[in-house]
């Protein structure tokens, strides 16, 4: 079984993995901050705001990635920033390769958006008539309702995370090991002769992936519909 | 006592109601549109208004935000939780009375259900028991029942009564519907187009005549507080009011107990003799004490029967025949049937 796929591809599936659940978990609640402010705010900016989330989903991955080395690289303004406060180096690291899924973050902002829209903000009303403060409303109303769709939006970040390949080959390259992920390994190995078949077996694999993501996220939306239902 | 002095502009609409409240049911009556709802959302501090003045027994609740102000709000369409049970939602707000809350409301069959599963009147009850559980300095109910059907009605209304005999904080009431106004309220605070018309003593303010062309011809008419003396075989209810003695449909109440009858303005009949041989089985000898023209055909008569004032509308054709003013003594006939039933409690 461990020789159906070789051990640079089983670490390209590794990276993935990590890379595409760090990138999910770090990005959610920046996701959820902006996808609130979209659906609720009543501000100035906020049509700024909705262009800047979007802007990775319609500009070409290589300016996201381009655009990611002049921030984050090692000599950018953001990757001394992260270098010097939190010893966070982003260039040519896993790391980096973590920060370059952003190019999800529009899906998961669109999703929890949608979500929040959804809800009936006369229960929040109903909630603060009820003394409850605006956090307590956040944490036991809005949250709780919103959930399917900040779930969604966790599996599509995740999705789109793992295959993630413009901006991650511009700003940290294809290291093996390193940045190398999964979407990068197949195409290195349709580069090279009889790499064919393990590049099919690890498309397989990203299928699969993103098939029980999917999978997982439907059921459990649908135990929080079914509740309500009963 | 609840003091209220809201102002807000809208587009194409200005809110401008000042009124007093105390303890007791005070109904915000007025049509659709006229800015009821925007009103008790302003005592709530759910709108923010140009000029809010709210005090509550002398101290002022205008800067409050929502959640500080201890008003319990039963809104229209209920707003209970989805993803919580009935028993959850019940106690976001606090559990004030729980036993005896869920008792009264009938809600012990419910708590472990959700509200997707609740019938329209079991929701309300279940918001109304929230609200109260939360300990309320005022309850504001924001046309509690008109989202229910006739029987889900007959099934609320009970509830809400027992509510206003057993609470002493002031409990707004807003509604369109004059039948739950007539049974619900003490007083009353006419509101049209934005602005207080008419605020009184329910009593007063709908046996007022020149508050005809506010109230509209369908809930003109006065409301009587009497006792119920008795049931007839024949299914009548016996009920003896200030005006003399009235026979309304149905059984109601038990004897002994009070009940008001709600007498709309266009159901009573004016005759200069009294009628013979008529169908109808109430007849009040009256004295006429004003008369209201009207900008259409019909001219409200204010009436005293007894110790009670009745209102009655007729056409101005039927005024100038039967040469009708003020301190004539005449007959007025009430049909029986013309008292609807859920029109008396």
């Amino acid at each position: 079984m461990t020789d159906w796929l070789g051990p640079a591809e089983w670490t390209a599936l590794w990276l993935s993995l990590k890379v595409a659940f760090w990138a999910t978990l770090v990005s959610l609640p920046f996701g959820f901050a902006a996808a609130y402010a979209l659906a609720r705010g009543n501000f100035f900016g906020r049509q700024a705001l909705n262009v800047l989330v979007h802007l990775p989903l319609v500009m070409p991955p290589v300016v996201t990635g381009y655009l990611l080395l002049l921030g984050f690289g090692r000599s950018g303004p953001l990757g001394e920033l992260f270098e010097n406060l939190f010893g966070l180096i982003f260039a040519f690291r896993w790391t980096g390769a973590a920060l370059a899924a952003i190019m999800g973050f529009p899906l998961m902002v669109r999703a929890i958006r949608l979500s929040l829209e959804a809800i009936d903000t006369g229960v929040e009303e109903a909630a603060a008539t009820l003394g409850a403060s605006n956090w307590r409303i956040l944490r036991t109303i809005t949250l709780p309702l919103a959930w399917p769709g900040i779930l969604a939006g966790a599996i599509l970040g995740f999705a789109k995370g793992m295959g993630e390949f413009g901006a991650t080959i511009t700003f940290v390259s294809n290291i093996p090991g390193q940045t190398q992920t999964l979407a990068l390994s197949i195409d290195t190995l349709l580069e090279i002769p009889g790499g064919e078949p393990l590049a099919l077996r690890l498309a397989l694999v990203s299928i699969a992936i993103a098939a029980v993501a999917l999978i997982i996220s439907e059921i459990l939306a649908q135990r929080v519909t079914q509740r309500r239902a009963l | 006592m609840l003091q209220v002095s809201v102002a807000k502009s809208f587009d194409g609409f200005s809110l401008d109601a000042s009124f007093d409240a105390p303890a007791g049911v005070t109904a915000i009556f007025g049509p659709s549109g006229s800015g009821k709802t925007s009103i008790i959302r302003a005592v709530a501090g759910l709108l923010n208004c140009d000029r809010a003045d709210i005090s509550l027994d002398g101290e002022n609740m205008s800067g409050l935000s929502p959640n500080k102000r201890n008003m319990g709000y039963v809104f229209q369409d209920a707003r209970l939780f989805p993803h919580m049970t009935v028993l959850k939602n019940l106690r976001y707000g606090g559990t004030h009375d729980e036993g005896a809350i869920i008792e009264v409301l009938g809600l012990g069959a419910l708590l472990t259900r959700y509200p997707a599963s609740l019938s329209g009147g079991e929701k309300q009850r279940v918001a109304l028991g929230r609200a109260l559980m939360s300990a309320p300095k005022v309850l504001l109910l924001d046309e509690p029942l008109s989202a229910l059907d006739g029987p889900r009605k007959a099934e609320v209304l009970p509830y809400l009564e027992a509510l206003r005999d057993q609470t002493s904080i002031p409990i707004l009431y807003v509604s369109h519907d004059m039948g739950e106004v007539a049974r619900m309220a003490s007083r009353i605070v006419v509101v049209d187009q934005g602005n207080v018309v008419l605020s009184g003593d329910l009593h007063d303010v709908l046996a007022d005549p020149a508050a005809v062309p506010f109230l509209g011809i369908s809930a003109a008419g006065a409301v009587l507080t009497g006792r119920v003396v008795g049931h007839a075989d024949d299914g009548l209810t016996k009920i003896e009011t200030g005006a003399g003695a009235l026979w309304v449909p149905g059984s109601v109440g038990r004897a002994g107990g009070q009940a008001r009858v709600r007498i709309p303005a266009q159901d009573v009949i004016l005759s200069r003799s009294a009628p013979k041989d008529m169908s109808a089985l109430n007849v009040l000898s009256v004295t006429i004490t004003g008369l209201e023209q009207g900008k259409g055909p019909g001219v409200a008569v204010a009436l005293r029967a007894g110790e009670a004032r009745l209102l009655a509308r007729v056409t101005k054709r039927s005024c100038e025949v039967m040469r009708l003013k003020t301190g004539d003594e005449i007959f007025a006939i009430l049909k029986a049937t013309a008292i609807a039933p859920s029109d008396v409690s």
